[in-house]
């Protein structure tokens, strides 16, 4: 069998340029972010240039996130909407947490928590952008309207506090648990057993 | 007096006293400012600009004789004006020395991400370290008083030093200097309550301002710059100045329990996947004619 046949196409390179620029960017502002959020972790700006370089580039790098985020929801917007399907999945999903997949319903391209987590994603990137505007120009908002400076503080710590829990959900997912979806993201293909197990709708649209 | 940590103690092997020793009874310096006898000159506007060599600041004017709307990054002390109807004496111009109040629990500073960026002297000034500010502006969060400005081109924020350098040679403030009505007033804070005391005590029955009193709010564990106001109910009536100042309670919560909390929920996170990996392991797919290692399907 030639590569063709044994494998699929799972993300398009555009999918996966677009991807990395979310996840390179987000790890820079997360590095960054973590450096003015707790000053025992402070030494992390030190490894991006300092403190000035990194307050500099970690409004912008959250921009480029952002604009990335966006660019994934309209490639995958409708991938990522919901069904009954992904109600009866999510009701199993302590099923998928302990690997006994084969008692799940079936998923399409991306099962209900992917969906949940990219949907949960995408809020946290707008609630980061809304609020880090605000902080971005904290000098801007007026004295009059300084309660907007409090909310935005906390807006941007509860949102990045909550991407944070997300990322490490998705990388580990990603990386460790989910053999194949490491490779998948990087070179785009899988195997046709691993869409078979992991997403045999996609698959039946794929091979009909 | 900044440098009052360098004053000797105890020196070893030493017959007699220590030379020196306990000759400065207090270490904390005060700024005293009699809103009573301000005029409203500038001349500590000036003073200021002057000693600290800040750069033009182009005024504004808005039908008073107020300099401009609120302090800048290159313009520390500014004479807030405003036209009060006192209850006591009828119509009064007020005239208030606006600036870092140099609070003994600093807003700014709790507020402030970057090690060293914000320190306190032990004599009490809240003085900023431009070489250590990343330009974050989470100091203009903290501060109840609006006080911290960002300077757009440097990145970094500036405010009033309280002239932390010449205080260190034992010069007194160059806007103290500056004040030809002896509306200013620079010593320890002990005795500058003492002196507003006595105006105070002065104003009331002397003058008939029964609601004269000190500013000097226990909100933020008093300040590093005294007021005397003629009108000690309506402090807002001065350009502003906050009744009852405190640290915003949402930087409280957020460099207090919402950081432990957060380090723990990331720190939970990490372990919970790690815990998880060790339990449950990997989803492996079993490939035909690959070897690849994983469960018989």
């Amino acid at each position: 069998m030639n590569r063709a046949e044994a494998e699929i196409l799972r993300y398009s390179f555009g999918e996966r340029v677009n991807h990395w620029i979310a996840g390179l960017s987000y790890i820079y502002c997360l590095l960054t972010g973590l450096a003015f959020w707790n000053p025992y972790l402070f030494w992390l700006a030190a490894l991006v240039g300092g403190g000035p370089v990194a307050r500099f580039w970690h409004p912008i790098l959250g921009v480029v996130f952002v604009a990335s985020m966006a660019v994934m929801w309209r490639m995958w917007a409708s991938d990522m909407r919901t069904s009954e399907a992904d109600r009866a999945w999510l009701a199993h999903m302590g099923d998928y947490v302990r690997n006994r997949d084969e008692q799940l319903p079936p998923s399409d391209r991306f099962n209900a928590g992917q969906k949940m987590f990219f949907w949960l994603m995408l809020l946290c990137a707008a609630l980061l952008l809304l609020s880090g505007i605000g902080l971005w120009l904290v000098d801007s908002i007026p004295w009059s309207l300084r309660w907007l400076r409090y909310t935005a503080i906390w807006v941007h710590v509860l949102a990045g506090l909550a991407s944070i829990g997300l990322f490490i959900i998705h990388v580990y997912m990603g990386t460790a648990m989910v053999r194949g979806s490491f490779r998948a993201m990087v070179r785009g293909y899988v195997s046709r057993t691993w869409a078979r197990v992991h997403h045999p709708l996609w698959y039946e649209r794929l091979a009909r | 007096m900044s440098q009052a940590t360098l004053r000797i103690q105890r020196i070893s092997g030493h017959a007699g006293p220590v030379p020196g020793e306990g000759t400065q009874r207090e270490l904390q310096v005060c700024k005293l400012i009699d809103t009573t006898t301000c005029i409203g000159c500038k001349a500590c506007e000036v003073a200021c600009i002057e000693w600290n060599d800040l750069p033009y600041a182009e005024t504004s004017f808005d039908n008073t004789i107020q300099t401009l709307p609120e302090t800048q990054w290159n313009y520390w002390n500014l004479i807030k004006f405003n036209e009060y109807d006192h209850p006591e004496h009828g119509f009064m111009w007020l005239m208030r020395k606006d600036q870092c109040m140099h609070c003994a629990e600093p807003g700014c500073l709790e507020a402030c991400p970057s090690d060293g960026a914000i320190v306190q002297y032990a004599n009490g000034i809240v003085d900023f370290q431009q070489e250590h500010c990343i330009g974050c502006g989470y100091c203009i969060i903290g501060c109840p008083f609006n006080i911290p400005k960002f300077n757009p081109t440097t990145k970094k924020v500036y405010k009033c030093t309280l002239c932390a350098d010449r205080v260190a040679s034992g010069l007194e403030p160059a806007c103290i200097k500056a004040c030809p009505t002896g509306c200013l007033h620079f010593g320890t804070k002990e005795d500058m309550l003492h002196l507003a005391e006595q105006r105070v005590k002065q104003l009331r029955e002397h003058y008939g301002f029964t609601r004269a009193g000190i500013y000097d709010p226990p909100g933020v564990g008093g300040t590093g710059v005294v007021y005397i106001l003629h009108d000690a109910t309506r402090p807002e009536a001065y350009g502003g100045l906050p009744a009852d100042p405190h640290v915003p309670w949402t930087v409280r919560l957020w460099k207090g329990p919402l950081k432990w909390l957060g380090n723990l929920a990331i720190a939970g996170g990490l372990v919970g996947v790690v815990l998880h990996y060790l339990r449950v392991g990997p989803k492996e797919t079993h490939e035909q004619g690959r070897g690849e290692s994983g469960r018989p399907s």
